[in-house]
């Protein structure tokens, strides 16, 4: 069962008081908490398996051998990859676009190719491949969004052309919350010969993954917003696709043998992953991916959707003036991310304010500034929730909103 | 009640809903723009100036109830002053607003300014606080590069 009093007791900072209130955490869009068992992993790797990887042939090095590449077993299989070949290290879903967009895009994109992507992409899927464009005459064309926060998907089929060469779409957007039709976009994309690329950076943590299913070439995600440590992300590639790819760094651990002339690069996946790796967060987001596979991704999902229809409901009836509530309001079709502006108080304010009671949001332009521009405001407050908020949370923040409003239109008492 | 007070205070607040000085200039002599790529504030400070005099200032722009109200503070405290008595207030405002607790800053200079102190316990809140000063100081240095040029 999904208990998530007994869930929050797992995670050591939600017990922490700010101002003297209990801390509400409404920003796991930009990194989640982590529970004891991934703090207790990392600690546990340096305690008593701390070594280099796939080099010594002593006890030790073997140990953390096994468990760096057991880490990657889980991740792999946490997202259904046919194989764990598939899966690179990186240290996060900026890291894993950027990887693709020189190893694959250097390669593949030409001249007078086109890019399509969406109005909603976090920075991190925007400006990679604006470079890439530039430096090789390319072009990138975005898939209109209506008023709900949603694609266009009537206007798909003519935006894929034959020039196409990529298709790169966030699968649950971290300034809306919509979740995007991104198995439809890569069917619309192979159809014409073009590859698909998922930022799951959003969605791998907050809901059932199978690349697979999903038929995507790509998938891009990090480990610190799905409860595992910071520094460490991953990057699914189809294995015939990465198969073809060059190298991204080259040097020590990627290599089979050197001469001093030239050298030879090693199997996958460590043909992309040069130098030592991030080896005891990658044991952390193994652990991470267990204490997730317990929960069960779907509970996970159920649990947040449940979460946001309340929200979306708290918000429409609450006494919250001129709120402007971004994004799709059918929950099937949403994560638990809400963006929203009021006319009086600016977002800066409002964050301040909220702090104060304890409640922590983002405010700004989430890392999508030319979509919050399109929204028509300068900046948004954004709650974002995960697994282990709740209803009364949702509760907290409404009335804390509803009282900032009143607190910067009446003054103090 | 939640120790917000600190931040706004009833004069803040009050510039805030009601900025003074805000709008355009018919003739402005000096214009500069601020932005905070960070939270999207942006300002339009406008001075006229006669003989390094600020003769009249306005401000336009979106932004917060720190940095609205620091501009309009400011455009107050501008009016009539030289410009090397405002360059001066940047420093000091600068100065107060950045301090670590226990530091000292020249509140006999800031005179009424001073109200925005509480901004340095908002570490996150301070580029508000001081966009509008730094907009002023860039219109200053270039203002005496034309000057200059001339
Ligand atoms: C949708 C989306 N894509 C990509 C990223 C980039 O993730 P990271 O900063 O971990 O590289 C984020 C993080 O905010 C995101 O929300």
């Amino acid at each position: 069962m999904f208990d998530v009093e007994k869930i929050r007791l797992d995670f050591p900072i939600l017990a922490k008081e700010i101002f003297g209130n209990p801390l509400v955490y409404l920003d796991n869009a930009a990194t989640s908490q982590k529970p004891r068992q991934v703090i207790d992993a990392l600690v546990d790797y340096y305690e008593n398996f701390n070594a280099n990887v796939h080099r010594g042939v002593h006890t030790l090095s073997m140990e953390a051998t096994d468990k760096y590449e057991d880490a990657r077993e889980k991740v792999s299989s946490f997202i259904n990859s046919e194989s764990s070949d598939s899966v690179i290290w990186t240290r996060n879903a900026s890291e894993s676009l950027n990887l693709v967009a020189y190893s694959w895009g250097e390669n593949n994109i030409n001249e007078g190719d086109e890019i399509l992507l969406t109005p909603m992409e976090h920075h991190s899927n925007l400006v990679p491949w604006q470079e890439l464009a530039r430096r090789k005459n390319a072009d990138i064309k975005f898939i209109p969004m209506l008023e709900n926060g949603t694609l266009d998907m009537d206007r798909v089929d003519d935006l894929i052309t034959e020039k196409t060469a990529l298709v790169s779409a966030v699968h649950m957007s971290n300034a809306l919350g919509t979740i995007n039709p991104v198995r439809e976009l890569g069917v619309k994309a192979h159809r014409m010969g073009a590859k698909i690329l998922v930022d799951g950076a959003q969605s791998v943590p907050h809901m059932p993954t199978d690349v697979q299913e999903l038929n995507c070439d790509f998938l891009v995600f990090s480990g610190h917003k799905m409860l595992g440590p910071t520094g460490i992300g991953a990057l699914y590639v189809k294995k015939e696709i990465l198969e073809s790819m060059e190298p991204f760094l080259t040097g020590g651990e990627m290599v089979l043998e050197v001469s001093y002339e030239e050298a030879s690069w090693a199997d996958l996946p460590m043909k992309f992953e040069a130098g030592t790796p991030n080896i005891a967060d990658s044991i952390g987001l193994g652990s991470a991916v267990d204490y997730l596979n317990v929960l069960g991704m779907e509970n996970v999902r159920e649990h947040e959707k449940d979460l946001t229809t309340y929200a979306l409901n708290r918000f429409k009836n609450a006494d919250l003036e001129g709120l402007d509530l971004f994004g799709p309001d059918d929950p099937n079709i949403r994560g638990g991310v809400f963006s929203f502006n009021t006319p009086d108080v600016h977002p800066h304010d409002l964050g301040t304010f909220l702090d104060r009671i304890g409640i922590a949001v983002r405010t700004g332009h989430h890392c999508a500034m030319p979509l919050v521009r399109s929204l028509g405001v300068a900046a948004t407050a954004r709650a974002s929730f995960y697994l282990y908020n709740t209803k009364k949370e949702v509760d907290i923040l409404v009335d804390g909103v509803t009282e900032a409003l009143r607190y910067f239109r009446d003054g103090p008492n | 009640m939640y120790d917000l007070e600190d931040l706004y205070q009833e004069i803040v607040m009050d510039h805030n809903r009601r900025p003074r000085n805000f709008g355009e200039l018919k003739e402005p002599t000096t214009t500069a723009d601020g932005f905070n790529p960070l939270c999207g504030d942006q300002i339009t400070l406008q001075l006229s100036l006669e003989d390094g005099v600020v003769v009249d200032v306005a401000f336009n722009g979106v932004g917060c109830a720190i940095s609205k109200s620091s501009a309009s503070m400011m455009t107050e405290e501008l009016k009539g002053k030289t410009l090397e008595h405002a360059e001066n207030l940047f420093e000091a405002f600068r100065k107060m607003i950045t301090r670590t607790p226990g530091e000292s800053y020249d509140s006999d200079l800031l005179g009424d300014l001073e109200i925005l102190q509480g901004v340095s316990q908002y570490p996150a809140r301070i580029k508000c606080a001081t966009l509008a000063w730094h907009t002023l100081h860039s219109a200053i240095q270039d203002g005496n590069e034309v000057v200059s040029t001339e």
